[in-house]
């Protein structure tokens, strides 16, 4: 489950940064820790993060931006991750994405209505040898057909 | 008893926690003592979970092994059973390879540094403290060994050049960002055998004069990161890491640092931007980061598997491993293969097996049961072979002989019912999606070129040439080989397999 907290306070945010102040290079170790608390970086997080760092909010702006992880709006209560890449692909994993896809009626990136779930896309899992491959949460799954997808969604209450 | 359940990434994604919660509690109820070591994977990912029990007679094997099979295996006390598979090491695919990398993957409790110390662990580092910097320099070279994350640098040569370089900080960094698909060995070894890991960096800062190291580690692999991140506890614990590195007086220490999902953070400098806490876009060189890497400072960025083979350089010699080859490819190479193959998993062999051998013979052909059409070596950049080239040695030079690459060693193997056309899409794609942005034949060409073949898809054979010629301008004008060596499974593709370039295949397929 993403930790989804509604009104993350500046105080917790700001224990957050002072955490890892001490680390040579802290932005995405920050960055990291704010999303694991609050299942994403909230907007008020940005100008506090630049304070500490001494960086322009741009800077965290663009950071923020560049990484596919991170994002700037909570996900759904699960983020299911299938694996896009050539392995999994020669293994059938498009039939496995179309069928997830087709039943949470969504298209990548999108969340369902009820906000249980989110679906993502993902270029190798590091389970080419048994492909398809899919994360959910943060939980592996390796030879997932269409049929075992449909069990594991149905396990998230999609 | 001890029995072995890995805790490896794709045993666990597998079901292997259920099974060794199964043994656990089958042998509560039997009341039958039973040690359950969570060891990592020896490789076979077909067989996964594979559990071991130790005997007289060594290790035997049972898998793939579910849940459910536990009872059955306890009745049977581990002898004869379905699932029995004989004396692990005996497997063919497994008694086939020549593990040196790899050695004690899978065999140990990868949190054991007693079990590490008790396998050859530590005597490189042990060695390498008895030598001067320059002489743990030169061993390296002399090894062989070239960079196993993908452009094949020597790495001898890339250490010498980070030793001559004089800086109050050196820095050495390990490439565990293994974004190809197809291949899975860093995520292999860190979570099977962590120490060799961080063994390697020990000895790569010594020999450098570097006190400090990184492991920048894909967000994609939680597994590793909290193996990789425990080891270096352990490690630091009994002072193989510290300020004092086996009570050398000589300091070594270092961390973990988790990607955040960008396959370009693969590429060195612009993982170094990443680590720095900056877009991971990439730089350009000169300067070399050996001379101006991490935070400006002289620093080694290797993979984990160059990293990890160094110890047992230095526990075997450098001869011993450089005997061992073809040509100017010294060593072995752990080959992963995957995707629609019968014997998934990772291989490790000296360089020189030929790729029909090793997708035929060792993977045994597609698991579909249909006809092997194509496979991609190297990842996601690299081309795509069609069977004519199976007689293709496993070699740096002989790949790209044969306008390929070995990239980190990954084989993706595809049946006759694939679409070229769509993984040249893909490629295509795949590079749009992954693009820094800095340079435009890469961020613009890319979406030009999934435009292109869309167009050729829909029949249009005009636009085969623009194609091939979007194809030219981004292999002369990109600045890194993402953009750079797209066009590779682009072009092989459409050269080796052009009937699924033609609209009388599309109508076909339809
Ligand atoms: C787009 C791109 C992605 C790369 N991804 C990786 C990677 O995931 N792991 C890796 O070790 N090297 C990767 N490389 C190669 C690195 O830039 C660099 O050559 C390597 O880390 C050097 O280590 P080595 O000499 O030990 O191979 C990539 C290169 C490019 C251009
Ligand atoms: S080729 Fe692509 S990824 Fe590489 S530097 Fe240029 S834009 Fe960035
Ligand atoms: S390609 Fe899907 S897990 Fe590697």
């Amino acid at each position: 489950m993403q930790a989804v907290q509604p009104a993350p306070s500046a105080d917790d945010i700001q224990s957050l940064i002072e955490q890892h102040l001490h680390l040579e290079g802290p932005l995405l170790p920050i960055l990291h820790s704010i999303q694991e608390t609050f299942g994403h970086v909230p907007q008020a997080a940005i100008p506090l993060v630049a304070d500490a760092l001494n960086i322009s909010k741009a800077e965290v702006h663009g950071v923020m931006s560049f990484y596919h992880d991170l994002r700037d709006a909570p996900a759904g209560r699960h983020v299911v991750r299938i694996c896009r890449a050539e392995a999994c692909q020669a293994a059938g994993a498009d039939a496995v994405s179309a069928a997830a896809l087709d039943r949470l009626g969504l298209d990548w990136h999108g969340t369902t209505p009820n906000g249980s779930v989110t679906v993502e896309p993902v270029y190798c899992l590091g389970l080419c040898a048994c492909a398809p491959a899919a994360m959910i949460d943060d939980r592996l799954h390796g030879r997932v057909d269409a049929a075992r997808m449909q069990d594991l969604l149905k396990e998230v209450g999609a | 008893m001890r029995i072995f359940v890995p805790r490896d990434a794709a045993a666990r994604a597998l079901g292997a926690d259920a099974v060794a919660e199964a043994v656990a509690v089958e042998a509560r109820r039997r009341d039958i003592p039973v040690e359950i070591v969570r060891n990592g994977t020896r490789g076979m990912i077909w067989l996964e979970p594979l559990v071991e029990v130790e005997t007289a007679a060594g290790r035997t094997a049972f898998g793939p092994v579910r849940e459910a099979d536990v009872a059955g295996l306890f009745d049977a006390d581990f002898g004869s059973h379905p699932l029995a598979l004989g004396p692990v090491e005996e497997i063919p695919f497994f008694a086939k390879q020549t593990r040196l990398t790899f050695a004690r993957c899978g065999l140990i409790d990868p949190l054991s540094l007693e079990e590490y110390e008790a396998h050859g662990g530590l005597a490189g580092l042990r060695r390498a403290l008895t030598m001067d910097a320059a002489g743990i320099v030169a061993e390296v070279t002399e090894s062989g060994l070239r960079g196993r994350g993908g452009a094949g640098f020597p790495t001898g040569i890339k250490w010498n050049t980070v030793l001559g370089a004089r800086a109050e900080q050196k820095y050495i960094v390990c490439n565990a960002d293994e974004g190809d698909s197809g291949t899975f060995a860093d995520r292999m070894i860190m979570e099977g055998d962590p120490f060799s890991l961080i063994e390697g960096m020990a000895i790569a800062g010594l020999g450098v004069g570097a006190t400090k190291g990184y492991v920048y580690l894909r967000s994609e692999y939680p597994d590793a990161i909290e193996v990789m991140q425990a080891a270096i506890l352990v490690a630091r614990e009994a002072g193989v890491l510290g300020g004092s590195v086996l009570g050398s007086g000589r300091a070594f220490d270092m961390e973990v640092r988790v990607g955040a999902g960008a396959y370009i953070c693969g590429e060195e400098t612009s993982l170094l931007n990443s680590l720095e806490g900056k877009r991971g876009v990439v730089r350009a060189k000169p300067p070399l980061p050996a001379l101006e890497g991490l935070f400006g400072r002289p620093t080694v960025v290797n993979n984990v598997i160059s990293l990890a083979t160094v110890p047992v350089i230095f526990e075997k010699g450098a001869s011993h491993y450089r005997d061992f080859g073809l040509g100017r490819s010294r060593g072995t190479i752990p080959i992963q293969i995957a995707g629609n193959v019968r014997y998934g998993g990772l291989f490790e062999t000296a360089f020189g097996m030929t790729l029909g051998k090793l997708v035929e013979e060792i993977g045994g052909g597609t698991a579909s049961g249909r006809p092997v059409r194509a496979v991609q070596v190297g990842g996601p950049l690299g081309a795509y072979f069609p069977v004519e080239k199976f007689d293709t040695p496993f070699g740096y030079e002989e790949f790209d002989g044969q306008g390929g690459l070995i990239g980190h060693a990954g084989i993706v193997v595809f049946d006759d019912t694939v679409d070229m056309l769509r993984m040249a899409r893909f490629a295509m794609e795949f590079c749009a999606v992954e693009s820094c942005g800095k340079c435009t034949p890469c961020r613009i060409g890319s979406v030009r070129g999934i435009e292109t073949i869309d167009r050729i898809g829909r029949g249009d054979a005009a636009a085969i040439e623009i194609l091939t010629d979007l194809c030219e301008t981004m292999k002369e004008g990109s600045l890194c080989a993402l953009g750079g060596f797209a066009p590779y499974p682009v072009m092989s593709a459409l050269q080796h397999f052009p009937e699924d370039f033609t609209t009388s295949h599309k109508e076909a397929a339809e």
